[in-house]
């Protein structure tokens, strides 16, 4: 390594290395990343490939697609049929009512101190999952909870019903609060990206605004929109905390089930059902994200 | 831009504040609760004394907040180096730890916990069984958000020029990386460093099934014999992480400025 080494630009697709000792250079380079990759490989590779090969694996440590015909079972499909319905109803849901909020936040017009605030505050409520929010929600919800005891003594409404709270219906309710602000992030971006000119040009061309709409602002926004339900999507699909909080029997969705597989002392397998559990979850996510990167890539084409 | 209608305005306001009222009152709420005392009791704060009085709890915060301590520091010792390293001498390589930093975005945590058991095995027979070896776990689990925040740093200046000078000067890589690169790149740093202790905080996956007693796990266990102590917990984590994360936005709001040279 020496000063000259450098003093060579920085290399373009296609260049050479550098002559002769270059190239025992650059060999050298490339082990000063070996901390970085070895502490991955071992911390997150590592754990990923075991949960794949576990997955084909049975009590014997020989091959079997066992574990991957179980996740056929009634309990099985209905926990990843109950995932897909919580995620995919907090994805509309927050996605539409999180396109209206970032919509009427742009409205306030660049300089509003109100907008920069809502958007530190979503950017803050985005990451507010977990143990917290379940908290949050037992405490304004369930029994004793203060929205429950005021509409109670208010007018004799009983919102806490038989304790829908803690099953899918409170998780849907609950997931929304952070899939709303999540929403306002990922898209705001883009219904920023929307240039006055190309409205003004449609006024110009004749178009009511309602036309501006329905022919311009709305199909360029779309795979923005689309793009950014999917994330939502997955975001609710990979989540385990605040469930795990909320719900403490049965196992209405897969993050439930697995945390029953990993926990469970009594049915010998278990383990690899985890692993066939989890490999179900990998390729969900690993699906919607790939669709998400295809849209991301369809707005970056309009968007500066 | 034309001035919205005055009808637009009154449907905007309204609509406001109906999201204002629906993202406030389960906070709001948290602090009623747990405030308001057990039984016959006036209102008091004896749920948010018990944080600090309750052993257990005591003992889960102090670990927790260690952990977020320690996290940052291996984030930085493995990040920073790494990501400088990756720009001044194998940029062909940036795009690979680009996709390897972003993939813990990709695999839930849930599904790294299920495969973890054999690592952490071998982590427990190293360095013992003490909750701060989730370090290590959580270093991966804010990998992306931190390598964010340090590229968006690193963009910002010009890494190459520095380190020429740097070198040409007679410095080694050490002082081109601590002395030279690191201090031009505090705030992208400083905003990966707020958002890891932020998620660790929260952190509750890996703690929970892999059984390390950490403030969520501590909490979600006290909440069944007392909910009023949990919710205090939890309303104290949250002004802690939103403090953060609060300062976050406005370093990185601040930031913008000084790169274009005009503020808005």
């Amino acid at each position: 390594m020496s000063v000259s080494d450098l003093a060579t630009p920085a290399p373009v697709a296609g260049t050479p290395p550098a002559i002769g000792a270059g190239r025992r250079t650059s060999l050298g380079s490339y082990l000063a990343l070996l901390p970085f990759l070895g502490f991955l490989l071992v911390f997150l590779i590592v754990p990923t490939v075991t949960v794949i090969v576990g997955a084909f694996r049975g009590e014997d440590g020989g091959f079997t697609l066992g574990n991957v015909r179980a996740l056929t079972s009634d309990a099985a499909l209905n926990a990843l049929w109950k995932s897909i319905l919580l995620s995919g109803s907090t994805a509309v849901i927050g996605a539409v009512l999180g396109a209206v909020l970032s919509y009427l936040i742009l409205s306030l017009g660049p300089r509003s101190l109100l907008r920069r605030a809502t958007l530190s505050v979503c950017g803050v409520l985005a990451q507010f999952g977990g143990v917290t929010l379940a908290f949050a929600f037992i405490s304004l919800l369930a029994i004793n909870g203060v929205l429950t005891q005021a509409l109670d003594s208010w007018i004799g409404l009983d919102i806490y019903g038989s304790g829908w709270l803690f099953g899918l219906n409170g998780l849907i309710v609950v997931y929304i609060y952070f899939q709303i602000p999540l929403m306002v992030i990922v898209f705001t971006p883009a219904l920023e990206g929307l240039r006055p000119q190309w409205r003004e040009a449609a006024v110009n061309l004749g178009a009511s605004s309602s036309q501006y709409w329905r022919q311009v602002g709305f199909p360029l926004l779309t795979p923005a929109f689309l793009g950014s339900m999917l994330l939502l999507f997955a975001n609710a699909f990979a989540a385990y905390a605040t469930a795990a909080v909320l719900v403490s029997q049965g196992n209405p969705i897969t993050p439930l089930f697995i945390r029953s597989a990993l926990t469970s002392e009594i049915l010998l397998g278990q383990a690899n059902l985890g692993f066939a559990l989890a490999l179900q979850m990998i390729i969900v996510v690993a699906i919607v994200m790939a669709l998400y990167a295809l849209l991301l890539r369809r707005t970056a084409r309009w968007m500066r | 831009m034309t001035t919205p209608s005055l009808g637009f305005r009154i449907f905007r306001g309204v609509m406001l504040t109906v999201f204002a009222v629906y993202f406030l009152l389960p906070l709001l709420s948290m602090l009623d609760f747990s405030t308001r005392g057990h039984g016959d009791e006036g209102r008091n704060w004896g749920a948010w004394r018990a944080l600090v009085e309750n052993k257990d709890l005591r003992e889960a915060i102090i670990a927790s907040l260690l952990l977020a301590l320690f996290t940052v520091l291996l984030m930085i010792v493995l990040l920073v180096p790494t990501m400088i390293w990756v720009r001044l001498k194998v940029p062909g390589m940036s795009r690979v730890i680009e996709f390897l930093c972003l993939l813990p975005l990709t695999i839930p945590a849930l599904v790294i916990v299920v495969g973890i058991a054999n690592v952490y095995a071998w982590v427990t027979y190293l360095f013992g069984d003490s909750p701060l070896t989730l370090t290590f776990a959580y270093a991966v689990l804010v990998l992306p958000y931190a390598y964010r925040s340090i590229d968006a740093g690193l963009a910002a200046i010009d890494v190459t020029t520095l380190a020429e000078a740097a070198r040409s000067l007679g410095a080694g890589w050490l002082t081109v990386i601590v002395r030279i690169v690191l201090p031009n790149i505090v705030s992208g740093v400083l905003s990966a460093a707020f958002i890891s202790v932020a998620l660790v905080l929260g952190e509750y996956t890996f703690a929970s099934l892999l059984h390390f007693d950490t403030m969520p796990v501590a909490l979600t266990a006290i909440s069944k014999s007392d909910a009023a102590t949990a919710v205090a917990g939890s309303l104290a984590s949250i002004i802690v992480v939103s403090i953060l994360l609060l300062g976050l936005s406005f370093l990185s709001g601040n930031r913008a400025p000084d790169v274009e040279g005009v503020k808005e």
